[in-house]
């Protein structure tokens, strides 16, 4: 404690009561003139360094003894101006940035957005099938990813390092799937407004199916370890506890949601994609804490799988089978291929638009130069990411930009809840109910 | 291919008028009339850009179910001066947004449309709504930003509403729409008939104050913030309206239309690229 000046403060900053600073200060002095002062409240800040707090988020919490009487998130330390960059991009490039957000579940964020703009240019019943089964696959496996990462940083925060150590094995191997399919681990921008990218690679099924058999065999390994494990249920039982109530006046979904028993799902409330076709189911669990959001998150993985099963069973039947819309001015026309210099355009289409095709060169020319037109209006577009309602709200002005393309993530409104459910608890609950939500900061901050 | 961007552009509007003959049949002529009277009044192949007065879109009539135009393009390659030798630096066509849809609107719009209008007239809130346009299968609804908790609180509340969920607010810069420059946008989802809405609320960037829903949905907490940080919209009765993303200190609003994106030249094997938004492109 000092009643001196504190070097570190900017003017302005406290100066009143008691200011704990270690500035040029003996340790001894400032422990005993704590120990005098216990009784007071403490303002400990975490983060937004800290391994616990997925990313750079702070948080300050006011203590008494190792109660939590007050919790705060200070954000914004991963804002990148995303939905700012993509006002002075071609609608086509807008993929590249808002795959970008949230990292761990890309394929949800390209989905979003391309289903908005789809919606604005009026071709939503034009995007073939194949895309749509391609796009259902890409998300369930993310959404797989995803939930193992939460699962094994939830883990891992509590110390069960065993959960993180197997959950990035098995998410390895879904992000080894996502390179063979797409060509990146990660900000694929592989979903585009009319379909995806590229069609699926020869043995692409093969793999899936490989990884089908696998995940049957490691899933259980998770619920073995966590489900009945007393260390684990006494961490996660009750903690971070929010009720329905609570949830949708805070704007909760997904699986914090789910934990109130209520099944909210926008897969089968609002189906896109075509996921009224696939035979799953929303799981809930009814605790309202910690706990019952691993659970949902481990059951979900399993229904995931059952969605990939037959995403993969479709898509068998759909070799060769167009996975971009018909409309010339709208669909990117150059297919990659792997030529010896490495990647790039394939050859057939060099040769389509420089020797066989004037019309394909234009269009060609004018889509990679100018991109298309979207109508102008406004779409909203949600669907059911690993954390819960996504969406994108994209307004057109008839120009080839986006005019404006807000993000409605599920992780920056989550973390609200912070103080609720950390508040009267333990410090080391805070970690835990953190963990339940599942907040990315990529996505929170954008 | 046709080269004319006028030609195309017309065209493009007209085919999507016909696409939409269900709903907004009947609003169709006034659009078309419009976009012909932008083009005729400033002059397409004129050459010299000068808009008389009575040509500048806050000139433009814009009452209640009439088209409104927020803003117009020049050119084709979104350069001026003389960077554009394309010859179409004099075109101008006027940036016109979905027009106000007449009743019946269609399917479950219809009920969420009259049961909020029964509402508003048992209170004398009748001009709360000033408009309401459905486009490409979204309703939504204009609010008069004076009105927006009462209505706010009877979507959330009302039986035949029930609009529990808000999606969050998402502010909008039309630096041309002139009067109600700044707009905010409400998602609100109704769980219980599983519906979604959108409702949308303007301010002038002279006034850029509006009513703060945070203690009808508390989720909008951040969200307010956001665009509060983001737009400099001040949501009157937020409790604590800081910025939420950018540091507290920083000065100006980002994402509004008057703010640069900022960056710098990138030199790359003796060729320089501006940065994106001073770069050469189409509007």
């Amino acid at each position: 404690m000092t009643t001196e000046q504190d070097f570190y403060a900017a003017p302005g900053d406290t100066s009143q009561g008691k200011v704990f600073t270690v500035t040029g200060q003996d340790w001894d002095s400032i422990t005993q003139s704590i120990g005098e002062s216990a009784e007071e409240r403490v303002v400990v800040n975490m983060g937004p360094q800290h391994p616990s707090t997925h990313g750079v988020l702070r948080l300050i919490l006011e203590l008494e003894g190792e109660t939590v009487t007050e919790a705060r998130c200070g954000i914004g330390y991963l804002h990148t101006g995303i939905e700012k960059n993509m006002e002075y991009r071609s609608w086509v490039q807008g993929t590249t940035f808002c795959t970008r957000m949230d990292y761990l579940s890309p394929f949800f964020n390209e989905a979003t957005y391309a289903l908005g703009v789809e919606r604005l240019l009026d071709i939503e019943d034009d995007v073939p099938e194949k895309a749509q089964v391609m796009r259902v696959l890409l998300m369930e496996l993310n959404r797989m990813s995803s939930h193992l990462v939460a699962i094994a940083t939830g883990g891992m925060e509590i110390g069960a390092l065993t959960v993180m150590t197997i959950g990035f094995r098995e998410r390895e191997l879904v992000l080894d799937l996502f390179e063979l399919i797409t060509g990146l681990r990660m900000n694929h921008a592989f979903i585009r407004p009319g379909g995806v990218a590229q069609d699926l690679p020869p043995g692409a099924l093969d793999e899936i199916r490989d990884f089908i058999a696998l995940m049957r065999k490691r899933l259980p390994e998770y619920a073995a370890l966590c489900n009945a494990n007393p260390i684990f249920k006494g961490r996660l039982e009750g903690v971070g506890h929010l009720d329905l109530a609570g949830c949708i006046a805070l704007g909760l979904t997904g699986p914090v949601l789910r934990s109130t028993g209520y099944a909210w799902d926008l897969r089968k409330t609002q189906p896109y994609c075509g996921y009224e076709d696939y035979d799953f189911e929303v799981q809930t669990w009814d605790t309202a804490d910690s706990y019952g959001r691993f659970r949902i998150r481990l059951n979900e993985m399993w229904e995931s799988l059952k969605i990939v099963e037959q995403a993969a069973d479709r898509l068998a039947g759909l070799e060769g089978a167009p996975v971009m819309v018909g409309d010339k001015k709208i669909a990117w026309p150059s297919q990659l291929a792997i030529g010896s210099d490495g990647m790039g355009n394939s050859l057939d289409h060099i040769r389509h638009i420089m020797g066989e095709s004037m019309e394909a060169l234009i269009h060609h020319f004018k889509l990679v130069t100018e991109g298309f037109r979207v109508p102008a209006g406004q779409a909203y577009v949600p669907i059911e990411s690993p954390r819960g309602e996504l969406g994108a709200h994209v307004v057109s002005d008839g120009g080839t930009r986006p005019f404006r393309a807000h993000f409605r993530d599920p992780s920056f409104t989550n973390l609200q809840a912070t103080s609720v459910m950390s508040e009267g608890g333990m410090v080391a609950d805070v970690i835990v109910a953190i963990a339940s939500i599942d907040p990315v900061m990529g996505g929170v901050d954008r | 291919m046709s080269d004319k961007p006028d030609e195309k552009h017309a065209g493009k509007a007209q085919d999507e008028s016909d696409d939409k003959t269900d709903k907004n049949e009947a609003a169709r002529p006034a659009e078309e009339r419009n976009l012909e009277k932008a083009k005729s009044e400033t002059g397409t192949g004129s050459g010299v850009e000068q808009p008389a007065p009575e040509q500048s879109p806050e000139n433009l009539p814009a009452p209640t179910g009439e088209v409104h135009a927020v803003g117009e393009r020049r050119g084709m390659f979104g350069v001026s001066g003389t960077g554009d030798t394309s010859g179409y630096g004099g075109l101008v066509s006027a940036k016109v947004f979905p027009s106000p849809s007449q009743k019946p609107y269609g399917g479950w719009f219809d009920d969420v449309a009259g049961a909020l209008e029964a509402r508003l007239e048992a209170t004398d809130l009748t001009s709360a709504i000033e408009s309401v346009v459905v486009h490409r299968g979204e309703i939504t609804f204009h609010v008069r930003r004076e009105d927006l908790p009462f209505v706010a609180q009877m979507l959330r509340d009302d039986e035949a509403l029930r609009f529990e969920l808000c999606s969050g607010v998402s502010g909008v810069h039309y630096p041309d729409d002139h009067g109600r420059e700044l707009h905010a946008v409400y998602h609100l989802t109704s769980m219980t008939h599983n519906r979604l809405i959108r409702v949308e609320v303007t301010a002038p960037d002279s006034d850029p104050h509006l009513p703060s829903l945070v203690s009808i949905y508390p989720t909008l907490d951040w969200h307010e913030r956001e665009t509060y940080d983001m737009f400099g919209l001040i949501f009157d009765g937020h409790p604590a309206l800081t910025r939420v993303l950018m540091p507290d200190d920083w000065p100006g609003h980002p994402q509004r239309k008057d703010y640069p994106l900022g960056g710098i030249p990138v030199e790359y094997k003796g060729g320089s690229i501006p940065p994106p938004d001073q770069r050469r492109s189409y509007n």
